[in-house]
């Protein structure tokens, strides 16, 4: 989904959100979990919020499904303030990270809680039982207890069991946090066809990256009860706007340095006396005079043992670590400044003499527009 | 994987049970004894269960046992429970590991003060004592037994399935009775049994706070030993041994049930 469809609403002028969370604080006690925090989430998004432990990511989940209510601020669902809404009577449902199957019920009894709950006549009961059991794969399933199901199953059942109750929107809680790796991406896909066939708005919380730029259409990434951004995957990876935010997704190279005006068009930056300064394409000319970060992924540096030709930016430094992962290889090269950049290249051949190894000097490179200029 | 026990094992296992069981075994062999005489064996006979049928004494003071086991013990669990949701529940209060120590001390407390502190306190009350002294006093120990069978339960149980029952359109009255109760029954069940056994068994207490006309068959049992031991105590003994060894049984199994659901929550 990640920046190859067309779906944008938040780039829609007059677009209604279906969540309004407005300046938000939640305090427990005097730490405050949560602080002034303002987003807007679209009907059909599947949202992430991403952040490290502790960073109020669950706290905010738990507010929208009525376990906590905020502090001060508002949370409105088309419109409607939903603070003092019990989470019984929201239209919203959630799956739990532990998954909360009830272990005395079979697995068609868990997912007709919810609906018996409501009143739903009998007959439709089993109709909308059939039909979940049917898209999340456990028709014949029913008449087990959770404890005869296996962890991917599981999860299944916590997700047909919210799912059923057609909630305007759901919350997953670490969904596939206690499921192997291989499962894990597997039943990624899974829940991204399932949100498109429903149309449902998902609001997902991990702190597993790969995840959140899996699934999601745009992703929140959370500090210390802030966010830090919003934006779609590619935006997030390839703009970050703080060095948090670099920093959190993925692997990347921070350069501290000083701006300055540069011989042709975009900026310098001087980052050590006695080497060039880097030439960066951006139109901050405003950041002239004040300190920056550059912000550099390791698979857009290069590395030769010569010095390169018509290259931007290009810069000699010492191997002092090599980690080859199969598909990529990792080199840690010293600079005279003794910071580390990491440079990587694809392994495109199976047998190739890299000629690269411990203690070579060697030069990175990169173009002025491979990375991004910080300002925080 | 079969295992051999050593010779060692074999033989400390035999004395060991030997010396839990084999007075009681004798009990029993010599409840079936024909001779009135208790040390002498005179051949098998059921005589002396049949002449316990008739002993008026023994049948009342077996009724009044029966009455206060089941009445106490059904108030004690259902105290004890409460008290061990609020103790699990209630989060960090002040002065919460005081309260789980005062629910927890009269496990410790000898029965001999327990009883008589009762006694005292029935008295200031000025209360007749009678069945239901022993009732309240009954309650008092059984609660305690119970708080902590239940509570063991609570603390292994993933709240988040309260909070999924609420999301699912539940109060939390609701959620109360539709999941957590259900979930924690077995536990429940394994504290009424015990409750109900110690009650069974209780001698001290109940002899401290018991008044005339309400006998429990323990102090029933203790004061006709004390005239001498007549085959129909034996009896008498081996039928409590059997209904307390079966409130044992039972209330193991509903742990073990109780273990397994943990298991998969």
């Amino acid at each position: 989904m990640a920046g190859f469809s067309s779906f944008a609403p938040w780039d829609e002028p007059g677009k209604k959100p279906l969540i309004e969370i407005k300046s938000v604080s939640k305090f427990f006690g005097a730490f405050e979990a949560i602080h002034d925090l303002s987003v807007n989430i679209y009907e059909r998004e599947f949202f992430a919020i991403l952040g490290p432990s502790g960073c109020g990511k669950t706290t905010l989940m738990r507010m929208l499904a009525g376990f906590e209510t905020p502090t001060s601020g508002q949370i409105l669902l088309d419109g409607q303030n939903i603070g003092p809404v019990p989470p019984a009577k929201r239209p919203v449902n959630m799956m739990f990270q532990s998954y909360a199957l009830f272990p005395h019920l079979t697995v068609e009894k868990n997912i007709a809680f919810g609906l018996k709950r409501e009143g739903v006549a009998a007959g439709e009961i089993s109709d909308r039982i059939t039909d979940i059991m049917k898209l999340v794969q456990l028709t014949d399933f029913g008449r087990r207890k959770p404890h005869q199901l296996s962890g991917g199953q599981r999860q299944r059942v916590a997700l047909a069991r919210a799912l059923v109750k057609r909630p305007r929107l759901l919350l997953l809680d670490e969904p596939l946090g206690a499921l192997d790796k291989k499962l894990r991406q597997q039943t990624q896909f899974e829940l991204m066809n399932i949100q498109e066939t429903l149309g449902t708005t998902f609001v997902i919380v991990t702190h597993d990256q790969e995840e959140a730029m899996t699934v999601s259409s745009r992703i929140a990434v959370m500090n210390n009860g802030e966010i830090a951004q919003v934006a779609p995957p590619t935006d997030l990876y390839e703009q970050p706007s703080s060095r948090f935010v670099a920093d959190f997704i993925g692997e990347v190279n921070i350069i501290e340095g000083r701006c300055a005006p540069a011989a042709r068009d975009g900026i310098s930056l001087a980052w050590n006396e006695g080497s060039d300064d880097l030439r960066i394409a951006s139109d901050a000319t405003s950041q002239i005079g004040t300190t920056a970060w550059l912000a550099l992924r390791p698979e857009k540096v290069g590395i030769t043992k010569t010095r390169p030709e018509g290259t931007d930016n290009a810069v000699q430094g010492e191997v002092i670590d090599i980690a080859y992962l199969g598909n990529i290889t990792t080199y840690h090269v010293e600079l005279p400044t003794g910071a580390i950049i990491k440079a990587q290249e694809s392994n495109l051949q199976r047998v190739a003499n890299r000629g690269i190894t411990w203690e070579d000097t060697v030069w990175v490179h990169w173009s002025a527009d491979a990375g991004v200029l910080l300002t925080a | 994987m079969t295992r051999r026990f050593s010779w060692f094992n074999t033989t400390s296992l035999t004395l060991g049970m030997a010396f839990l069981y084999l007075p009681i075994l004798l009990l029993i062999i010599y409840s079936f004894n024909a001779s009135k005489l208790v040390t002498v064996w005179g051949g098998w006979s059921t005589k002396w269960y049949s002449s316990l049928l008739e002993n008026e004494a023994f049948l009342e003071a077996a009724w009044v046992t029966i009455r206060v086991a089941f009445i106490s013990a059904t108030v004690a669990t259902f105290l004890g429970t409460l008290a061990a949701y609020a103790l699990v529940r209630a989060g960090k209060f002040r002065g919460r590991t005081l309260f789980t120590g005062m629910v927890y001390a009269p496990l410790v407390m000898p029965e001999v003060i327990t009883g008589l502190s009762l006694l005292l306190l029935f008295i200031s009350f000025g209360m007749d004592r009678g069945i239901t002294t022993i009732i309240l006093a009954h309650i008092t120990f059984g609660m305690c037994f119970a708080s902590v069978v239940v509570s063991s339960r609570l603390v292994s149980f993933d709240s988040s399935l309260e909070e999924a029952a609420c999301d699912l359109g539940c109060t939390p009255v609701q959620a109360f009775f539709s999941v957590t109760l259900p979930v924690i029954a077995p536990a429940i069940a394994a504290a009424w049994l015990l409750a109900f056994t110690l009650s069974l068994d209780d001698l001290v207490i109940a002899s401290f706070t018991s008044g005339p006309g309400a006998t429990t068959l323990p102090m029933k049992i203790y004061s006709s030993v004390r005239l001498g031991v007549t085959p129909e105590i034996n009896a008498l003994s081996t039928i409590m041994i059997a209904v307390v060894s079966l409130g044992v049984i039972l209330a193991s199994l509903a742990g073990k049930r109780a273990e397994i659901s943990r298991s998969e929550t």
